[in-house]
């Protein structure tokens, strides 16, 4: 073996400068610097600038506002508007605007600027045409809604993302969007779309002065890359994690973990008009044969995701404490499925005149934890003899499968909080025709004149006793199976304070985080 | 001179026409592979568009009346290929922006990462196999097959979590995700070349092996060249010949890892914008794409060859005067 010569001066001097400069470009370029800049991570995508499209990122953000805002415990609060009123036929509707608000190019958020933004939500699929809104004017320097027939929860609608106001500066002349210029306390700095957005803190905001200053949104569709993320550090505020990775993230000392209940329930939605599943029996039947508690530790690693009812308790308003809860019990869902007139073969499943039990669970994996769960309800439906097959398609196979009619049972995860109120989801889902992603072949007269009722009351004692009425009927009739009580997972790194996390999802509260270490 | 430039004019002709032979094929096979997708397209770009939450009939149909998917078949691949014939992509069906304006921005990510792990792969490969032929069976050698086997066994996904895990989550000397900066594309860049590195090893390795065992080599250092001068004169030219091919097929290797190398690390390229383009069948985004890969690809075979002929003298000899 032969030694290497000793470096010369020259060599060594060469070597060292290397070094130096590497060291330095990466401490300049590196993660751990930009001390003050806020990185955050979530799944979604600014697939476009437009609000009726990816806008929650933008109302995430606190870039832009809407009319109405939501407050920490989930009421109505004010936002762009500081007060609204209705007329006494409660058919017209009048927001009156903070004073001095402006929007980020410094121009003054005027009621002509809100119409223009709501008249164009209005005019795209969304929210508010969910609505009976007849006109929108600017009058005596508030804005104005008419409404074809009385809707309570009309300022709850115009909490949803695609009402976001933006100022007219946002506009091209053919109407669309070529820039988010809102009125929140930060600004757009950079779009580099589909995955980063930078934002700054406004100078004009006039509400109380951020500590982030300047924010980096990073849209990371691998939930193995937000973990990693979360763990290196090198994202401050890391969105949505996968199940497999909560019990690490749980131990990293770096991190704060948050796992909250959010108004969204994974269900099987139920062609109640097919032959196999019009018999309520049949239905009670598959609601006692799924393993909620199972289901729940196994897969979302959170016991109390085991739904008991359709509404989460998260959900104070329309949880309702008393309803006897969703069970599993396979002897009484065999004896159940016998009193229907099914018999075991063989093989154990079931048939009916010569006929078997066979149907297919449509379901989709934007939520990682759907095609596991479906896998599981299929092992547990044929313990009870019902042959189920799984077919994971894209999303938009539901709704589509409802309108044609060739969806049997579907595992979903249905979000109550498209609008403050889940009125808004109610409406469709429950509507007399069924909805794209609630009941289908099902009705219920009592169901639509409670929804019709709680959407023109504002008596408090009659809405809770028209949800009580309402939720004792979905739990008898299972047009709806609940399954799980959707988890919102995050994490903090612990540079960061106040960090608080929106079960409703519409922001990141970004402008009250502190800086820590 | 002038026969250099008629070779050169005819190269070019050559080109133009595999180039539209692709445009015309890509767009025709893109258009059929998506119409014979299960599904409605209306239903997948209102999803693509608004968000699954948001996704109901009254948006699909939304949709539907928009974009005219009511048409026919026939009627709308005329109307793509007659948009492509005054070179217009049309506009992508979610976002509603110009395919072109979105296809150049994510094809320039696309090639800074690609050209930075295919070079860093050539480079890698070329010294590693130079090395290994040099050393020849010598001990120091043996690890070199088994570590290319691994690598090559192991997909991009693994290759990129790994890297991710090792120098972004454990050392922190990189980002794990991101774009904008340069120190961004190093992660990626290097899984994509641990990818290529294997082949270009074992093909430099085997060609410098036959170059150092030709007669032409022996008798250079018989008649006592020194190695380095030796490997310069009579080995770069026939070692950058058969390499220069191969290195040229890696590049189909390189985009099959970009697809999931991008979508891992968030890397805005147009891999990541096909596979998003596809789940949300946005046919002019995947016409779009599928010809930007597609011309690419004739326009790096055609540099390849180009390279071929500068670099090999048989092919650069007249033809009158080779059949003379």
């Amino acid at each position: 073996m032969t030694l290497a010569p000793p470096p010369s001066a020259l060599r060594r001097a060469l070597l060292l400068s290397a070094a130096v400069s590497v060291s330095t470009a990466m401490a300049q370029t590196g993660p751990t610097t930009n001390a003050r800049v806020l990185k955050v991570a979530a799944p979604w995508e600014i697939g476009s600038l437009d609000p009726s499209k990816t806008g929650y990122i933008f109302t995430r953000l606190e870039v832009t506002e809407t009319l109405v805002d939501v407050d920490a415990s989930g009421q109505l609060a004010p936002g762009l508007a500081v007060r609204w009123a209705v007329s006494p036929d409660q058919k017209t509707w009048r927001f009156a605007l903070r004073p001095g608000a402006v929007f980020h190019d410094g121009s003054p958020v005027t009621p002509e600027a809100v119409v223009r933004s709501l008249q164009r939500a209005l005019a795209q699929p969304g929210i508010l045409k969910n609505t009976p809104v007849q006109r929108i004017a600017a009058v005596n320097g508030e804005v104005q809604i008419e409404l074809k027939q009385a809707f309570t929860a009309l300022p709850a609608f115009l909490a949803h993302n695609s009402t976001q106001v933006l100022a007219p500066a946002s506009f091209a002349a053919d109407n669309s969007v070529q820039a988010v210029v809102g009125s929140g306390p930060y600004k757009v700095v950079r779009v580099n779309a589909p995955q980063k957005l930078e934002t700054a803190a406004f100078e004009g905001w006039t509400g109380k002065r951020p500590a982030v200053q300047r924010v980096e949104y990073l849209a990371t569709g691998r939930g193995e890359t937000r973990g990693m993320l979360a763990e290196s550090g090198q994202a401050d505020l890391v969105f949505t994690h996968d199940a497999v990775a909560i019990e690490r993230l749980k131990r990293n000392p770096r991190l704060q973990f948050h796992t909250l209940p959010i108004p969204r329930t994974l269900y099987l939605k139920v062609n109640a008009a097919h032959p196999l599943l019009k018999d309520i029996k049949v239905r009670q039947a598959i609601s006692l044969a799924i393993d909620r508690p199972g289901i729940a530790q196994a897969i979302l690693r959170e016991p109390k995701a085991a739904a008991t009812q359709l509404f989460s308790p998260g959900m104070a308003e329309w949880h309702v404490p008393g309803l006897q809860p969703l069970v599993r019990d396979p002897g009484r869902a065999r004896q159940l499925l016998q009193e229907a007139g099914w018999v075991a073969g063989a093989d154990g499943l079931l048939r009916k005149d010569g006929r078997p039990f066979k149907l297919t669970l449509r379901t989709f994996s934007d939520r990682p934890e759907q095609p596991p769960m479906a896998t599981a309800i299929q092992a547990q439906l044929r313990e009870v003899g019902l042959d189920v097959a799984v077919a994971i398609m894209n999303a938009s196979d539901i709704p589509a499968g409802h309108q044609d009619g060739s969806l049997e049972l579907a595992l979903v995860a249905r979000n109550y909080a498209l609008v403050p109120d889940p009125i808004g989801s109610l409406l469709q889902d429950f509507s007399p025709q069924g909805g794209d992603w609630g009941a289908m072949g099902w009705q219920s007269a009592q169901v639509t004149s409670a929804l019709e009722s709680l959407s023109t009351t504002n008596d408090p004692a009659r809405r809770s006793r028209l949800r009580g009425a309402l939720s004792t009927v979905l739990q008898a009739e299972l047009p709806l199976i609940p399954v799980a009580w959707y988890q919102h997972t995050a994490t903090h790194s612990k540079r960061v304070g106040n960090v608080s996390i929106d079960p409703l999802e519409r922001s990141y509260r970004i402008s009250q985080i502190t800086w820590g270490l | 001179m002038n026969m250099g430039w008629t070779l050169a004019a005819r190269q070019g002709a050559r080109l133009l026409g595999q180039s539209a032979l692709v445009a015309g094929a890509v767009g025709v096979l893109s258009f059929a592979m998506t119409r014979a997708l299960p599904g409605d397209a209306a239903y997948r770009i209102a999803a693509g568009r608004y968000g699954y939450d948001m996704v109901d009939t009254a948006a699909a149909d939304a949709v539907r009346s928009e974009l005219g998917l009511d048409r026919s078949a026939a009627e709308q691949l005329l109307a793509w290929l007659g948009d492509l014939a005054q070179l217009r992509l049309g506009q992508s069906m979610v976002s509603g922006d110009p395919v072109l304006e979105e296809i150049a921005h994510q094809l320039g990510h696309t090639l800074q990462l690609s050209v930075v792990a295919w070079l860093a792969a050539m480079v890698l490969g070329l010294l590693l196999g130079t090395w290994a032929a040099l050393r020849g069976t010598h001990w120091s050698t043996r690890w070199i097959d088994p570590a290319c086997t691994v690598l090559r066994a192991s997909p991009a996904f693994l290759l990129g979590v790994v890297l991710m895990l090792g120098l972004g989550v454990h050392l922190d000397w990189l980002p794990v995700a991101g774009h904008g900066e340069p120190v961004h594309l190093v992660l990626p860049g290097l899984a994509l070349a641990l990818t290529l590195l294997p082949g270009m090893t074992q093909v430099v390795r085997t060609r410098l092996q036959q170059v150092l065992r030709s007669d032409a080599f022996e008798f250079a250092q018989t008649k006592g060249l020194p190695l380095p001068a030796a490997l310069w004169r009579h080995a770069a030219a026939p070692l950058a010949l058969g390499t220069l091919a191969y290195a040229g097929m890696q590049l189909v290797l390189l985009v099959e890892g970009v697809v999931v190398i991008e979508s891992l690390v968030a890397w805005p390229g147009i891999g990541h914008a096909l596979v998003h383009a596809v789940i949300s069948r946005d046919v002019p985004m995947i016409q779009g794409t599928a010809l930007a890969m597609g011309l690419l690809f004739v326009l790096l075979n055609g540099v390849m060859d180009a390279a071929v002929q500068w670099l090999d003298p048989r092919l650069r000899e007249p033809a009158g005067r080779s059949a003379a």
